[in-house]
C-alpha cells in the first residue's frame, strides 16, 4: 500500500511590538516576572483594551506580503477556556473576520522544484501568560504552579494554512520560507529559541490516490523546524502502523517531546473544548480603507523571493545560493555588507556560506548573534583578493577573529602571517626544497607531461610547509615550473 | 431549538458555574422560553441585513505603540491570594 500525508500548519508568530496588543506594557523579553503585566494584562475589573496600531500594520504587511486580500473590517472575538496563565478567562481573537484573509506562499524544495502552499487566513491575537511548574523553581515544592503574565497579551499572528503540504520536507520549507517573511518584513525577530515563532501541525494519511482526507491529529507548540520534521515524521509512521494493522486514527491533540523523540495524546476529540467564540464586546470592529493598506504595501521592504532574483541578478549567483543568501534578512544584509567591503559577491558567498555558517553551526549560534561582523569578515576577504594572505592562512586568520583578537589587517600583523610574494625569497625557497629533494626531482623530469602535473603538489606542499603556509602559492608554482623545467 | 439537561451540565461546566442538581429542571425551562422567543425572531427576514458585531455605530480607536505603562508589580500582588519570587501561584497546573 502506497500511503500518501497530508499536512496542514498553524503558525503562532510573535509580532515585533515595544507594547502589548491591548495595552501599553513593555514586551521586552527577558524582563523579572510580572513586572510587565498592567491591569489590563491582568484582567482586573473595569479595564478595557485598546487596540496596538503596529501589531495590525504588522499583520497587514504580512497579508500583502502573500498576496492576501486584506479585510478592510475585522472583528475581535472571545475564545473562552480556563487556564491560569489566562487571567480573562478568554483569549481575544479573530475568528470569522480576520484581518487577513486567502493568501499563497511559494516554496521551493530541495529537488528544485516549486510548490505554491495556500494560506486560509491569517487573524490578530493575544499570546497567554507562562506556567512554571516544580522543579523549574527552587523552593516551590508545595504542589503549586508558579505564572508569569509578562507575555499575556504579547501581539501574534497565527497563519492557517490549508492542508497543501505532502511531506515533512514541504513543511519545513514553508515553515522557513514563512520565517524569512516576517523576518523580512521586520514584523517578527523570529527568535525561535525565544518561542517567537510556534507550530501546530495537523497530520493525516491517505491512500495514495484517495480523494477524502482520512482522519487527523494535532500536534501542538513545536518551537523549531527540527522538531517540527520529527515530530511529523513520527506521527505519520504512527498513523500508517494503525492502518495497517487495521486500527483507525483518534482524532486528538499530541503532544512532541524533542528530547525523547516520543509523542503523548493530550486529549481527545470527545474530551475536547468548545470554546464558545462571540464578538468581543469590549472592542470595535477594525475598520481601515484602501489608502491605509495602499500606503503600507508602497513601504513593505524587500521580500525574499524578490531579494533572492535580485542576487542572481546583481552578484551572478546561482538560484540556490541566492536562496541560502536571500532567505533571511539578517544573513542577506551580511553578506551584502560583506560583498561591499570585498568587492567580489563570489568570494563573499562562499565564505559567507562556507566558513562562516560552519562555525555558526557548530556552536549553534545565529548570524545576528556572530562575533564576527560583516566588515571585519570583508576586511579578511579582501587580503585574499590582494594577495596580502593565502586561502589557507586566512582560515588562521577567521579562527581568531572569531576570538576576538580584532580586524583582519591586526592580527596579519600581529601573527607575522603576511604571504611571501617576495621573488628573491621564494626562489631561495625553491632552490632550498629542489636541492633537498633529487629522487623527485629526478623522476619529475623523466615524468611525461600529465603525470609532471600531479608530481608538482609534492614541491609545493614541501615548500608551503617550509613557509609555514605563507608562500604566494600562484608565484610559487610559476618559480618551480620554471626551476624544474630547466 | 431546546435544550435538554445534560447541555446544561455541559455549559454549566464549560462556564466554571455550579448549578445544583434540583435546579437543573427550571434551568432548562427557563432557557428554552428564551431559546422560543429567538425562534420566534428568526422569523424576522434579516437576508438583506449585515451581521452586527457591536451595536455602536463606530470604529475601533488604536493607540500607538509606545510603553506607557509602570511596574506596579507589589500592589497587584499585594491583593494576590498567594505570590513567590514574584509568581503568582495557583494550584499545580499539569496537562
Amino acid at each position: 500500500m502506497e500511503w500518501e500525508t497530508v499536512i496542514g500548519l498553524e503558525v503562532h508568530v510573535q509580532l515585533a511590538t515595544q507594547t502589548k496588543i491591548f495595552s501599553g506594557s513593555s514586551t521586552a523579553f527577558g524582563a523579572e516576572p510580572n513586572t510587565q503585566a498592567n491591569a489590563v494584562d491582568l484582567a482586573m475589573p473595569g479595564t478595557l483594551p485598546v487596540l496596538n496600531e503596529q501589531a495590525l500594520k504588522n499583520a497587514i504587511m504580512f497579508g500583502l506580503a502573500i498576496n492576501a486580500d486584506i479585510n478592510k473590517k475585522s472583528v475581535f472575538d472571545r475564545k473562552n477556556y480556563f487556564y491560569p496563565d489566562l487571567p480573562k478567562g478568554y483569549q481575544t481573537t479573530q475568528m470569522d473576520e480576520p484581518i487577513v484573509g486567502a493568501g499563497t506562499v511559494e516554496i521551493q524544495l530541495k529537488n528544485g522544484s516549486h510548490k505554491t502552499i495556500r494560506i486560509h487566513h491569517a487573524h490578530l491575537e493575544e499570546d497567554a501568560g507562562k506556567s512554571l511548574h516544580e522543579g523549574v523553581l527552587s523552593g516551590m515544592g508545595h504542589g503549586s504552579s508558579g505564572i508569569d503574565l509578562n507575555r499575556a497579551g504579547t501581539p501574534l499572528i497565527e497563519i492557517v494554512s490549508e492542508p497543501d503540504i505532502r511531506s515533512a520536507e514541504e513543511a519545513v520549507e514553508f515553515a522557513k520560507k514563512l520565517h524569512s517573511i516576517v523576518t523580512s518584513l521586520g514584523i517578527s525577530d523570529g527568535e525561535m529559541s525565544q518561542g517567537s515563532m510556534r507550530f501546530d501541525v495537523n497530520v493525516s494519511v491517505r491512500l495514495k490516490g484517495e480523494e477524502e482526507f482520512g482522519t487527523r491529529t494535532e500536534t501542538k507548540n513545536l518551537n523549531s523546524f527540527k522538531f517540527m520534521e520529527e515530530a511529523i515524521e513520527l506521527e505519520v509512521e504512527r498513523q500508517i502502523d494503525i492502518l495497517e494493522d487495521g486500527g483507525e486514527i483518534i482524532q486528538e491533540t499530541r503532544l512532541y517531546n524533542g528530547d525523547t523523540k516520543t509523542a503523548r495524546s493530550m486529549r481527545s476529540k470527545e474530551e475536547a473544548n468548545d470554546y464558545r467564540y462571540f464578538p468581543c464586546p469590549d472592542l470595535l470592529p477594525v475598520v481601515i480603507d484602501d489608502s491605509y493598506i495602499e500606503e503600507l504595501g508602497n513601504n513593505l521592504p524587500e521580500l525574499p523571493d524578490a531579494r533572492q532574483a535580485r542576487f542572481v541578478e546583481s552578484y551572478g549567483l546561482s538560484e540556490y545560493d541566492a536562496g541560502i543568501l536571500g532567505g533571511e534578512a539578517t544573513t542577506a544584509s551580511f553578506f551584502e555588507t560583506v560583498t561591499e567591503q570585498c568587492g567580489d559577491a563570489k568570494l563573499a558567498a562562499n565564505w559567507v556560506m562556507g566558513e562562516l555558517s560552519a562555525k555558526l553551526n557548530n556552536e549553534e549560534i545565529g548570524i545576528n548573534h556572530c562575533p564576527i561582523n560583516a566588515e571585519q569578515l570583508g576586511g579578511l576577504i579582501s587580503r585574499i583578493k590582494d594577495n596580502t594572505i593565502s586561502g589557507k592562512i586566512a582560515k588562521t586568520v577567521f579562527e581568531a577573529m572569531w576570538n576576538g583578537e580584532g580586524t583582519a589587517d591586526e592580527i596579519i600583523e600581529a601573527k607575522d602571517l603576511k604571504q611571501v610574494s617576495d621573488t628573491g625569497a621564494l626562489e631561495t625557497m625553491v632552490d632550498e626544497v629542489i636541492a633537498n629533494n633529487t629522487e623527485q626531482v629526478e623522476n619529475y623530469r623523466n615524468a611525461d607531461e600529465g603525470k609532471r602535473k600531479k608530481m608538482l603538489g609534492f614541491f609545493v606542499g614541501q615548500i608551503m610547509k617550509a613557509s609555514k603556509g605563507q608562500a604566494n602559492p600562484g608565484m610559487i608554482n610559476q618559480i618551480l615550473l620554471k626551476k624544474l623545467n630547466d | 431549538m431546546s435544550v435538554q439537561p445534560s447541555d446544561i451540565e455541559k455549559i454549566a461546566n464549560l462556564a466554571r458555574i455550579r448549578i445544583d442538581e434540583q435546579a437543573v429542571p427550571e434551568v432548562v425551562d427557563r432557557l428554552n422560553d428564551i431559546l422560543a422567543m429567538v425562534d420566534k425572531m428568526q422569523a424576522v427576514d434579516t437576508s438583506e441585513v449585515e451581521p452586527m458585531a457591536n451595536p455602536l455605530d463606530a470604529h475601533q480607536r488604536l493607540r500607538a505603540d509606545t510603553p506607557t505603562e509602570i511596574d506596579q508589580r507589589e500592589q497587584f500582588q499585594a491583593i494576590a491570594p498567594e505570590a513567590e519570587q514574584g509568581l503568582y501561584l495557583v494550584p499545580k497546573v499539569i496537562e
